[in-house]
């Protein structure tokens, strides 16, 4: 019976539209998932060393063994977000003589092989074997790090378990933060003990037991739960969202954009992956932190603008980028309605706008770092403004990969060509060649000024502009609607 | 109204539609019939100008649907539900539309309250999103919202299907309806030769792409329509 499961999962892997993915977007997926582990098994391997280094006095072990805690909480936080049982898969095989037992075995050991389990043991063992290296004993250590292993298991069935409710979550999230405090405050050494506890893990092998335990129960319940709910109307329903209306009549003093406006702030607000979008522009405002709070730079390098330009321009790259690909699913309704296709455009771009004046002043407490901070923002907002809007909407009309809204949000590459990888040339690296140059070779206020300028005639001239995407669009609606209807891609 | 001419649709060296000339006249009901494959979906499409023509033109109302858009105010269609946008309730969705037809929401609710038979009490005021909504339910709320903003001429790709009994007898009640006034030109494909010889006052067979038969509804239609479709065998390719 496994050996069909196997095939089973084999041929989807293979098989999968992903699979068939442009070259260019399986080197990139390529690249951040080597780039991920080579980050973590370095990790690993430094770890041992820094803490040494650090705290010359203590064991590292006992140091790790300290923040166990946090990190198991902390893990099971996340996956709350990221991991889902993948009970869909197995509808089809809900009609085949298969035991309801197998097919819940089959999708819970399918989810520990996840790689979502690999991760942290792309720490752990490098740090194992370092350990080793260094002397510590075999048998302890590899006790040790089985029970890392069935930790991470417990860790992956638990998650299934509390998967179906937020006031866990809530509970977690204040339960990390009030552990948190108590150590900060001095209040109660939460780290000791808990490092205490889990130090005995590694002095005592044979305890590694205790963590399979868990693991093996956390498996059995979710078997017992799964065994039970395998009906279309109960586990393996779809959930339906409920409904969020929400009054838009303001978005009336916009004219004639109006009901394309609306249908965008509800495209936003009603699909997982947009309204990931939005959050990820907000919190990058932060982005510049990293480079502001470091000296090396000198306060007029060209690196701050390509920050700025990507900071006031965040929404602009990550939901420009794919218009008009999020109306994909009904683009051919689009295309047969009363829509001009210019209204259409305007939305978008109006909707972009205000995007970047709202990240502009969020990004006014940079000023703490000299007025020059500012200035460049602004500028940067003023060319996104003019320049890269029509930019983006023009290279908008390149795509032609369907973007399903349904599909989770994150990690989803649905609807990434080329164009996505093109486009940012435009956007980042040429008014950061251009600053750069001007700055070098004339001045800084130069530099700064000519950016603004060119930000404003672009919107002087946004007609014109808009006119030329719209043009642009026209041409490419036969092989944009071809593109949209191809579920595969 | 429409006016079809030397219209041919090839993907690569594959046929898939020929077709001379064909003349729909003003507030005719039109039905369109043949396997899957036969060019239907293509012709509908290509009449909404979202394919283009290998050669020729169609003409609707004295525009070339291919060279203007100056078509689209007066012509509504549901092809499927890709013409559905799935976050929006279907009272959204319906005002959406009117407002891109020019219609306020009190000419919607109007018009909605029509239908309220058609709806069966399943599309409104259900709280839910259209993607959430049956297949059936979906394709009642696309075909109402081809009804928004007094169209001349309505299309519908396979109306009858997914539909459950009593709906299908409603909507072919609707759709003789739009036909008896004589201003509403309705085009409608089908598989079920039942329906359409119902309500059609015309149809066309197509069979790979050409144009077999053009029959004038009498009570021998449905009778030829069969011994017609049983005498050949049927092809599946896709459409």
């Amino acid at each position: 019976m496994f050996k069909h499961f196997v095939s089973l999962q084999w041929k989807s892997f293979f098989r999968s539209s992903n699979f068939g993915k442009s070259l260019a977007v399986k080197l990139l997926m390529g690249f951040f998932g080597v780039y991920m582990m080579v980050t973590f098994a370095g990790l690993g391997v430094g770890l041992f060393f820094i803490l040494k280094k650090t705290f010359p006095d203590s064991d590292p072990m006992l140091i790790v063994s300290g923040y166990l805690l946090y990190w198991v909480l902390i893990e099971l936080f996340f996956r709350y977000f990221m991991q889902k049982l993948p009970v869909m898969d197995i509808k089809p095989l809900l009609l085949y003589p298969i035991k309801k037992g197998a097919i819940a075995h089959y999708i819970l050991v399918k989810s520990g092989l996840s790689g979502y389990n690999f991760l942290s043991l792309f720490i752990a063992v490098p740090f194992s074997i370092v350990l080793i290296t260094q002397g510590y004993p075999v048998s302890n250590v590899l006790g040790w790090l089985f029970a890392i292993v069935c930790i991470v298991l417990t860790i992956n069935y638990t998650n299934f378990i509390i998967n179906k409710s937020d006031r866990v979550l809530l509970f977690l999230g204040v339960l990390i933060l009030a552990l948190y405090s108590l150590d900060y405050f001095s209040v109660f050494p939460v780290i000791e003990y808990s490092g205490k506890l889990f130090y005995t893990l590694y002095q005592n092998p044979v305890l590694a037991l205790v963590p399979l335990v868990f693991a093996i129960g956390t498996y059995y319940i979710n078997y017992i739960f799964l065994r039970k709910k395998l009906y279309l109307d109960a586990s393996l329903r779809k959930k339906e969202a409920r409904v969020e209306t929400s009054d838009l009549t303001w978005t009336k003093r916009f004219g004639d954009i109006a009901p394309f406006l609306q249908l965008d702030l509800k495209l936003i607000w009603r699909n997982k992956r947009t309204k990931m979008q939005v959050f990820i522009s907000l919190a990058m405002i932060l982005y510049g932190l990293f480079f502001y709070s470091m000296d090396t730079y000198g306060d007029t390098s060209t690196i701050y603008l390509f920050v700025g330009i990507f900071m006031t321009g965040i929404f602009l790259s990550n939901f420009g980028q794919f218009i008009p690909a999020w109306d994909s699913e009904y683009y051919g309704m689009m295309m047969s309605q009363n829509i001009p296709l210019r209204k259409y455009l305007e939305s978008k771009a109006g909707l972009i706008s205000v995007s970047i004046l709202v990240m502009f002043l969020l990004s006014i407490p940079y000023v703490y770092f000299g007025w020059k901070a500012l200035a460049i923002n602004f500028a940067c907002a003023l060319y996104n403004l003019g320049v890269n809007v029509p930019v983006i909407l023009f290279f908008g009309s390149f795509n032609k990969k369907r973007i399903d809204l349904t599909k989770s949000a994150v990690g989803n590459m649905q609807g990434t060509s080329a164009t996505q990888f093109l486009v940012l040339l435009p956007l980042m690296v040429v008014p950061s060649v251009l600053y750069f140059v001007l700055k070098t070779f004339v001045s800084f206020e130069v530099a700064l000024i000519t950016l603004s300028l060119l930000g404003i005639v672009g919107f002087v001239f946004r007609k014109t502009l808009l006119d030329k995407v719209t043009e642009a669009y026209r041409k490419r609606k036969y092989t944009m609607l071809a593109g949209f209807k191809e579920q595969n891609n | 109204m429409i006016t079809t001419q030397q219209l041919t649709k090839k993907y690569g060296r594959q046929m898939v539609l020929d077709i001379g000339h064909l003349e729909i006249p003003k507030g005719q009901s039109f039905g369109l019939v043949g396997n899957n494959g036969a060019g239907k979906t293509t012709y509908f499409s290509l009449l909404l100008d979202l394919i283009q023509p290998t050669t020729g033109h169609i003409i609707n109302n004295d525009v070339q649907v291919n060279t203007s858009e100056d078509w689209k105010p007066f012509t509504s269609s549901f092809i499927d539900e890709s013409f559905l946008i799935g976050y929006l309730t279907p009272e959204e969705y319906f005002y959406f539309i009117g407002e891109l037809r020019g219609q306020n929401k009190a000419d919607v609710d109007a018009l909605l309250a029509n239908f309220e038979d058609f709806f069966h009490g399943e599309i409104l005021g259900q709280r839910k999103y259209l993607r959430d909504l049956s297949k059936g339910n979906q394709k009642k709320a696309g075909i109402i919202a081809s009804f928004i903003g007094n169209p001349q001429v309505i299309i519908l790709d396979e109306p009858f299907a997914n539909l459950d009994p009593t709906t299908q007898i409603r909507l072919k009640a609707i759709i003789k309806d739009l036909s008896a006034k004589k201003e509403i030109t309705v085009l409608v494909s089908s598989h079920d030769l039942m329906h359409v010889t119902e309500v059609c006052e015309r149809i066309v067979v197509l069979n790979k792409g050409v144009v077999v038969k053009d029959i004038e509804t009498s009570a021998e239609t449905l009778r030829e329509l069969e011994s017609f479709f049983a005498g050949n065998p049927v092809s599946d390719e896709e459409e």
